[in-house]
């Protein structure tokens, strides 16, 4: 099987679907004669034109409107941020525009459309550009929220996302676009929703999603030398979110670690422990542990930023804590 | 004015009280008199009010907590007046502050063992009273197996119990049954039950007694027949005349008691206190342990007033519901383990009291009277006698008397 | 390029009438007017709740828009939006259910006064985020475009909005990529309660358009015919250049800001507002084809009273319509995929 990286595999989904669909165009800042601030859209000017690979001024709240506007009329805009901190320009539109379309127009209007960019922390980018998002969007019903970790997923979620009828907010991960992954020269999707059980053990689950994931799975290498067998679901989808896989697994191993980028407060990882708590209350052998970025805006110091991001050995203790190791 | 809520004495004996339930909380008014919460003393459940009005501005101790007597366990006050002193320079914290949890070892730490084998954790701190920790799969798995979780030790944080206990317990029960000895070697059959307020009360005092009262024992077998008669006919005369075999013993001490107040009598370290009334202890099981309601004045009461009082005084000990001067001012104390197929046993002394009289079960015996085997129903009592109060002959004329009142109970309704 | 502005010479045969058409416009307007003076009552009586913004005052603007568009136009617009609904033809009886919160409401009860949808009119919603709705328009404009078609959205929204961020982004690149938008700003002359001149650096906002090289134009809101040539201009650029235009419409809202706002107090006076009502936009009309022997006071009084009875009409359908069924709660959060 080919190998791909992360940034290829999206490169692959958006002209794949833009040579299957005309509706389909792509939108943002630098995406057609800079060929995308990290090289997602390279090719695709030549390919698609001017009008289907879109440069825009810098300008989130405009650019992200347009997107709904089309999509209102029948387009399937694929607006890419350069990152989400910018994104924040765009709430509005994401927010009390895409979200809200179809109920408030009592079905009549659907936004079939793709908000992405990466997400979360890369390295020493400091306060503004260093912070995960998933939980804010997560939050708004209306909005399907993806989030891949490796290259595969990113190329079969996305191209689920640009065929959705409803938006879709994918959160990629700079560190991950040159992340190298096997992905199949045959045409699939990945169901939106749906997770992956990326390691079978159990003593004890760890779930996570998106970037994340590679953490939980080098953790889970490291525990298994000693003999501790983790499962490690990775969500794929913050929403809809694979309630099932997580409590099948619980209801298994009888504990759980909740790992994010993101901070800890009302973040996704909470929603996860109550869906534990719900469905597995009988089953848990120990109160469900998170790991999490610290309650801080991120600093940009090497060593205060390694501090305050989730790490193997903070996800390590976590695992212990609940399996009541020393 | 703030005003500090104290673990009360709530209880003559009570040295630490736990909280039971707090009954306001932390922002509700408060009037004079009302009741902020329970506290578990030493004997029963009781209600500590409040002294002072305002409103209750802070619960320093949780639910569950215990603390010693005279510890700040809440703030009383105005609205906004600041509580900040009051609680900072508070009460005695070792007593009333949950233990820590455990703490997590850093990852980078030494390896950890094999999950499959039962871990070698430090031990937990105990908790520090009553309520029994467990995760909701410990009680699941408890439940399903039929094991009772009060006998399993929790390893987990605070002493939760948490899986591996549930399975290391029911491994190591039938184990425990084969073959006791090699169980104890692996040091798994065993468990840790905290002491309750009663647990202790009772150890510390029966170990007082054991140690510096000199104690001897003296045993009497009687006759039962005529009281057993008796009892058959005023059952006979309608139910309110129905007395069991042990109100007629109590109602037998009481009188021989008053006629012997050599034997109703104190301790009290300098001076022996001989009692002319007699306020007969009564031993009552509960769940926890036990405790000694008081007949006041038994000597005085009719059979069936002490039948009535007997059986009130029992029922509101198992449901700890005694006031504490219900329980306390005894002169004299009765245990009575008959019912549970007990022929004969020695009651250890509840001081300052000076004796107990533990009463067997009444069994049917052949007897020689006259010359002649005859069956009879017959009961086995014996005195623990202080001796630094009593002499082995005044417990013999002691118990000579109560024979001639049990085998004669007419004399009893004289 | 050449780019003509509204202030040179446009052509004069672009929004012309006949009489019949005067008589529809006529119609219009007073239908709205009646409407909308039962949603008050409606309001008042408890039928309809939450934000209701009427629109008296202003009927020619929405009027006078949208009469010059085709079926296949967009419209797209405020949270003041029932003049501008019944003027694009939604029915009163669909657009009084919505108000009511009723099942046979144009979206089904889910949106209410502000969120007035119709897909068959191409009636892309009142919006309630000011400024908010502004790029969504712009993005129809690019879907236009991007296809290829002739089509034209008229984009409609408040004086206010010329202050937000999103106006100038829109704005901006509907200038850069000359897309087929009508951008109508219905100065009413208060965003609630702030005055233009005490909101805006500039007070003729329509030369906001000079910033983004757009045509752009201002127009007598409460003339409908005068708006009717206006937008002839506009819709003839967007259609033929694919070119986007600024118009400004000056009206005057004769009502308080929502139901919970005095119609005067606070931030104008009663003397201004008997000013401006000098100039109900029914009246100008109605002067003009008075001149023209189009009509007489028996001719208004019957088509008032047929007005009237559509109205009611509306509110007797609005009232019978039942309530949303509970399990609707959960619908039109998502829709099932099928490609």
């Amino acid at each position: 099987m080919p190998i791909v990286t992360y940034r290829d595999a999206l490169n692959q989904a958006l002209r794949e679907e833009m040579q299957r669909d005309d509706r389909v165009f792509l939108m943002g800042e630098e995406v057609a004669v800079y060929q995308g601030a990290y090289k997602v859209s390279k090719g695709l000017l030549q390919e698609f034109g001017e009008m289907r690979v879109v440069d825009t001024p810098i300008t989130e709240l405009g650019f992200a409107g347009i997107g709904v506007g089309a999509a209102m009329v029948g387009l399937r805009p694929v607006i890419e941020f350069m990152t989400w901190n910018f994104a924040l320009l765009a709430i509005d539109q994401v927010v009390n525009a895409a979200a809200k379309m179809l109920y408030m127009s009592g079905g009549q209007y659907n936004i079939p459309m793709v908000f992405r960019g990466p997400n979360g922390a890369a390295l020493q980018l400091s306060a503004q550009h260093s912070q995960a998002f998933e939980s804010w969007l997560a939050h708004i019903p209306g909005l399907k929220v993806v989030s891949p970790g490796n290259p595969y997923d990113a190329k079969g979620l996305l191209k689920a996302a640009i065929r959705d009828d409803n938006p879709v907010i994918m959160f990629e991960g700079e560190m991950m676009y040159n992340m190298k992954g096997e992905v199949p020269d045959e045409e699939y999707i990945i169901p939106i929703g749906k997770g992956d059980l990326k390691r079978e053990g159990d003593h004890c689950t760890i779930v996570t999603y998106g970037k994340s994931i590679n953490l939980a799975l080098q953790v889970a290498d490291a525990m298994a030398k000693d003999g501790i067998r983790l499962d490690v679901i990775d969500l794929r989808s913050i929403r809809p979110i694979d309630t099932e896989m997580i409590a099948a697994s619980v209801r298994k191993t009888n504990r759980a670690v909740v790992l994010e980028e993101g901070w800890e407060f009302c973040g996704v990882g909470a929603q996860i422990v109550d869906y534990i708590q719900r469905d597995c209350f009988d089953e848990l052998d120990a109160p469900v542990v998170r790991v999490h970025q610290a309650d801080v805006p991120m600093p940009y110091a090497r060593n205060l930023e390694k501090l305050a991001k989730p790490d193997m050995n903070k996800t390590i203790a976590a695992v212990k804590k609940v399996m009541y190791l020393p | 004015m703030a005003t500090k809520v104290f673990m009360e004495a709530l209880s003559p004996t009570m040295e630490e009280g736990r909280l039971v339930k707090w009954l306001k909380n932390e922002g509700d008014a408060i009037k004079n008199g009302d009741i902020l919460a329970e506290v578990e003393t030493d004997k029963a459940i009781m209600e500590l009010v409040a002294r002072g009005e305002g409103v209750l501005r802070k619960r320093l101790i949780a639910e569950g907590a215990t603390s010693a007597v005279g510890t700040l366990i809440g703030v009383i006050a105005t609205a906004d007046e600041n509580i900040d002193a009051l609680v900072a320079g508070g009460g005695s914290a070792a007593a009333s502050s949950p233990p820590p949890a455990a703490p997590v070892t850093p990852a980078a730490a030494a390896p950890a063992p094999s999950p499959a084998a039962p871990v070698a954790a430090a031990p937990a701190p105990s908790e520090p009273a009553g309520r029994m920790r467990s995760s909701p799969l410990a009680r699941r798995l408890a439940s399903e197996r039929g094991l009772d979780l009060g006998g399993v030790h929790g390893s987990g944080p605070g002493g939760r119990i948490v899986k591996r206990d549930v399975e290391a317990a029911a491994t190591a029960a039938p184990a425990a049954r084969a073959a006791a000895p090699r169980a104890a070697a692996t040091g798994a059959d065993f468990r840790d039950v905290p002491l309750t307020q009663i647990r202790k009360t009772i150890a510390r005092r029966l170990a007082e007694s054991i140690g510096p009262v000199p104690t001897f024992y003296l045993t009497s077998e009687l006759d039962m027949e005529r009281v057993a008669e008796m009892r058959g006919a005023m059952a006979q005369l309608g139910d309110e005349y129905k007395v069991s075999f042990n109100d007629i013993v109590l109602k037998a001490v009481a009188v021989a008691l008053h006629q012997h107040p050599e034997c109703n009598a104190h301790w009290l370290g300098d001076a022996i206190r001989y009692w002319d009334r007699v306020h007969l202890g009564m031993a009552v099981a509960i769940d926890d342990g036990l405790i000694t309601p008081v007949i006041f004045d038994a000597h005085l009461k009719g059979l069936r007033d002490i039948a009535t009082e007997s059986r009130d005084l029992a029922k509101r000990a198992r449901d700890r519901k005694l006031k504490p001067d219900e329980y306390t001012g005894s002169t004299f104390s009765v245990s009575n383990l008959g019912m549970f197929g007990i022929d004969q046993f020695t009651a250890i002394i509840n001081p300052p009291e000076a004796g107990i009289l533990a009463i067997g079960g009444i069994e049917q015996k052949p007897v020689v009277i006259d010359g002649q085997i005859v069956p009879r129903r017959r009961m086995r009592v014996t005195m623990s006698c202080d001796h630094r109060v009593i002499d082995g002959a005044l417990g013999a004329k002691f118990l000579q008397t109560l024979r001639r009142l049990i085998e004669n109970p007419l004399m009893l309704v004289y | 390029m050449a780019r003509k502005k509204t202030d040179a010479p446009a052509d004069p045969g672009l929004g012309a009438t006949d009489a019949a058409q005067r008589r529809d416009l006529l119609r219009s307007m007073l239908l709205q007017r009646r409407f909308e003076e039962r949603c008050a009552e409606a309001y008042a009586l408890g039928r309809i709740g939450g934000f209701c913004h009427l629109y008296i005052g202003q009927e020619a603007c929405g009027t006078g828009i949208i009469s010059m568009l085709r079926p296949d136009d967009y419209v797209i617009t405020t949270y003041r939006d029932h003049g501008q609904a019944l003027a694009r033809g939604i029915s009163a009886r669909a657009v009084m259910a919505e108000l009511f919160g009723r099942s046979d409401g144009c979206a089904r009860g889910k949106g209410g006064s502000m969120h007035l949808f119709d897909r068959n009119t191409n009636f892309l919603g009142g919006h309630g985020i000011v400024g908010g709705h502004v790029p969504i328009g712009t993005g129809v404009g690019f879907a236009i475009k991007y296809r290829g078609g002739d089509q034209v959205i008229a984009c409609f929204m408040g004086e206010s909005v010329v202050n937000t961020g999103a106006f100038h982004e829109a704005l901006n690149m509907a200038g850069l990529w000359k897309l087929p938008v009508v951008y109508i700003i219905e100065n009413n002359r208060y965003g609630m309660g702030t005055a233009l001149e005490r909101a805006s650096a500039i007070h003729d906002i329509y030369q906001r358009g000079a910033a983004y090289d757009m045509p752009r134009g201002v127009v007598d809101g409460q003339d409908v015919l005068a708006v009717r040539k206006a937008m002839g201009e506009a819709i003839h650029r967007a259609r033929t250049e694919s070119m986007p235009t600024l118009l400004e419409v000056r009206t005057y809202r004769f009502m308080g800001h929502s139901m919970s706002d005095a119609v005067s107090g606070t931030y104008r006076t009663k003397a201004e507002l008997e000013e401006y009502m000098q100039r109900d936009p029914i009246n100008v009309l109605r002067a003009h084809m008075e001149t023209q022997g189009e009509i007489d006071d028996t001719r208004m009084a019957a088509l008032d009273d047929e007005v009237k009875a559509e109205v009611q009409d509306a509110w007797d359908f609005a009232e019978a319509s039942p309530e949303p069924a509970p399990e609707s709660l959960w619908e039109d959060v998502l829709v099932e995929t099928t490609t």
